[in-house]
């Protein structure tokens, strides 16, 4: 993975992105929100103290997913009524760019979908309807009104200042998963499956004091 | 850098001290000196409900507990109890949350002394509506490939919560709960007006939890039969009739050899007539008819030895006092046996009643030199009655061959054997029928007239 160096506009702190294509990454001094603009960095916004959070998982954290190593370079902090969650954003040794969901230690791997995994038309999905992906039954199992807490680190788009974001998350019959975020005005797709902690292979975790 | 997970709060309501054990995955905490639910989220720890319990559960797996379950170190977070009402009687249960930072959380639940580990599934079961050939009337539910068959279905309500929980708690909660099951899993979906979710339970015995967790004493004793237990007797009975298939096959096979190939060698056989008295004879005259036979040898092993009798009766009949005697030792094996013939013709046309053929089988007979004593006992022939409208006066003399075989099989062994072989596979499905019967009177499907 190859690494490259900017400089802070903000701060004058040195910023290093983990994933040479990131859109947008954060400075870990400053906190800003820094977007790349050609060759220049602009700071488009502030991140705020992002809550405190119980995952295992941090910026640097590895592990594999089929055969195929990732490193974790970013991510969005979610928060609802029921809890938070995070997405990472893992970057695979060959460069494809994925999201690996922690909600409350129930993992699950994905991918943007292509454009022929289009959200159904005609507003949000409601649970209990079901949605055809690629040959695959998708079921609305939860639709879940949450609120964008912030960001970390490097993320392949522009993604800053949201506030309530509405998720749709699907199931398949065989372990399957699928999300669909409503937060921009084309609804984005995510295509994956639910995965086990102990097939992820996971290093450099956090730690926890007397675990 | 070594973060922490523990936070120690205090109640705002009562003062208790309180312990956050899975950090910020936490959403709410019950205080359980005044049973209040309280806002792990909120800096101030506001207070989202206060609640009655008639009773002070104490949880069998004290909180803060750990044990090494499942190849993972799994701590006791939370405990709640729910309770389900069925024609007007309250079923309830105990839910442990376990948590672990890596791994997340699982369940153990506990029904008078029945235990099941219980994981969230990631992926959704296909449902069947039941009343199809397939799904044998009952509606059914299939995970990956594995079906289980409906249990039950009614509304659950949490009654009790002490310790944390990853989502917002509150006493009064109520879910619809269906459970599916294929011992020793149970599947159980259940649904909230926001969403469905779906767990996979799976039997597991009180020892278990209690190695697991080292906890002092002993689990309780499981009470009746529960939704999934494994049924003892199921397992067992694939095996017994497998027995069953393997020895009644071999006996079988003994049974095709001894009837069909196996020798029976004739030891003896000799042809006699006997005339009998024309009136009754006295004891000492019936006695003067006996004989002896010459000696004969009878080989090998101890065996069974079969007489076989041939007659020519004709309306009449014979009685034969046998001993099959031992020359050495004076062993005696004392039998009789009578046959009768009779036919004619009426209305109805010819009719035949009885046999001159007979056969007696001394079961063990050792090997040695032998003789038969023979009393003949014949119908007088002044006595003969007119039988049939036909006189037979001048055929009272009677012919017979006695014939003696050895190794001779004996059917009613084979019959007796076979009996026997399947006494432990009907005692085991009846078992097993019990207790299936059993697991089911707990369900939507018991039978109403053993209630």
């Amino acid at each position: 993975m190859t690494r490259s160096e900017a400089t802070c506009p903000n701060c004058g702190a040195r910023v290093e992105f983990r994933w040479s294509s990131a859109v947008q990454t954060v400075c870990p001094f400053c906190r800003s929100i820094l977007v790349r603009q050609d060759v220049d960095l602009k700071k488009v916004g502030t991140v705020a103290d992002l809550p405190p959070s119980s995952s295992p998982i941090q910026l640097g954290t590895a592990g594999r997913y089929r055969q195929k190593g990732f490193e974790v370079v970013g991510r969005i902090v979610y928060e609802w009524d029921q809890g938070g969650w995070n997405e990472w954003h893992v970057v695979f040794n060959d460069s494809a760019s994925g999201w690996l969901s922690d909600a409350q230690a129930e993992y699950a791997v994905s991918f943007l979908g292509p454009q022929s995994a289009a959200p159904p038309s005609g507003g949000t999905v409601q649970p209990g309807e079901h949605v055809t992906w690629q040959g695959k039954d998708y079921e609305v199992t939860a639709v879940t009104v949450a609120h964008y807490r912030g960001v970390e680190g490097d993320l392949p788009f522009e993604y800053w200042d949201k506030r309530d974001v509405v998720f749709a998350d699907l199931m398949t019959t065989d372990g399957g998963f699928a999300t669909i975020d409503y937060s921009e005005s084309a609804p984005l797709v995510f295509l994956g499956e639910y995965v086990e902690y102990h097939d992820l292979a996971l290093t450099n975790l956090r730690r926890f004091a007397g675990w | 850098m070594v973060d922490a997970l523990v936070r120690s709060l205090t109640c705002p309501k009562c003062g208790a001290p309180l312990t956050i054990r899975a950090g910020d995955l936490t959403v709410t905490v019950v205080c359980g000196h005044c049973n209040s639910v309280l806002d792990a989220k909120d800096p101030s720890l506001k207070i989202l409900q206060t609640f009655e319990a008639r009773v002070r559960p104490a949880p069998r797996i004290p909180l803060g507990t750990r044990g090494k379950w499942r190849g993972a170190l799994w701590e006791v977070i939370g405990y709640q109890i729910r309770t389900i009402t069925v024609e007007g009687i309250e079923y309830s249960w105990s839910e442990y949350l376990l948590f672990n930072p890596y791994e997340g959380f699982r369940y153990l639940t506990e029904y008078h002394g029945h235990w099941n580990d219980v994981l969230v599934l990631k992926t959704l079961p296909k449902t069947y509506r039941g009343g199809g050939l397939a799904g044998g009337g009952k509606p059914s539910a299939e995970l990956l490939g594995e079906r289980f068959q409906h249990f039950q279905t009614a509304t659950a309500t949490t009654t009790y919560v002490l310790g944390e929980f990853p989502w917002r708690v509150h006493v009064g909660d109520k879910a619809e709960v269906k459970d599916y099951v294929n011992p020793p899993r149970i599947l159980s979906s259940e649904q909230t007006a926001g969403e469905t979710t779906w767990s996979m339970g799976e039997y597991v015995s009180g020892e278990q939890i209690w190695r697991a967790y080292s906890l002092p004493g002993s689990p309780p004793s499981p009470a009746g039969v529960y939704a999934n237990q494994p049924s003892p007797y199921r397992p067992a009975v694939g095996g017994v009739w497998k027995g069953f298939a393997a020895f009644t096959t071999a006996l079988l096979l003994l049974a095709v050899w001894r009837f069909g190939y196996s020798p029976r060698p004739v030891v003896f056989q000799h042809d006699y007539r006997y005339v009998p008295p024309t009136v009754p004879p006295s004891d000492s005259e019936a006695a003067a008819a006996a004989f002896v036979t010459d000696t004969f040898p009878i080989g090998g092993r101890t065996s069974d030895l079969e007489l076989s009798i041939e007659a020519n009766l004709r309306n009449s009949w014979i009685y034969l006092d046998f001993a099959l005697i031992n020359d050495s030792t004076g062993t005696a094996y004392d039998f009789g046996r009578e046959l009768s013939f009779y036919y004619g013709s009426d209305q109805d046309g010819p009719w035949t009643e009885g046999s001159n053929h007979d056969r007696a089988l001394v079961p063990t007979v050792p090997g040695g030199r032998y003789y038969l004593r023979v009393q003949p006992q014949g119908q007088p022939v002044g006595g003969r009655l007119r039988y049939g409208g036909i006189e037979h006066a001048d055929l009272s003399a009677v012919t017979y061959t006695l014939r003696l075989r050895r190794d001779v099989p004996w059917a009613t062994a084979y019959g007796i054997a076979l009996l026997l072989l399947v006494v432990p596979p009907l005692i085991l499905v009846g078992r097993s029928l019990s207790f299936e019967h059993a697991r089911w009177q707990e369900s939507d499907y018991a039978a109403e007239d053993d209630e």
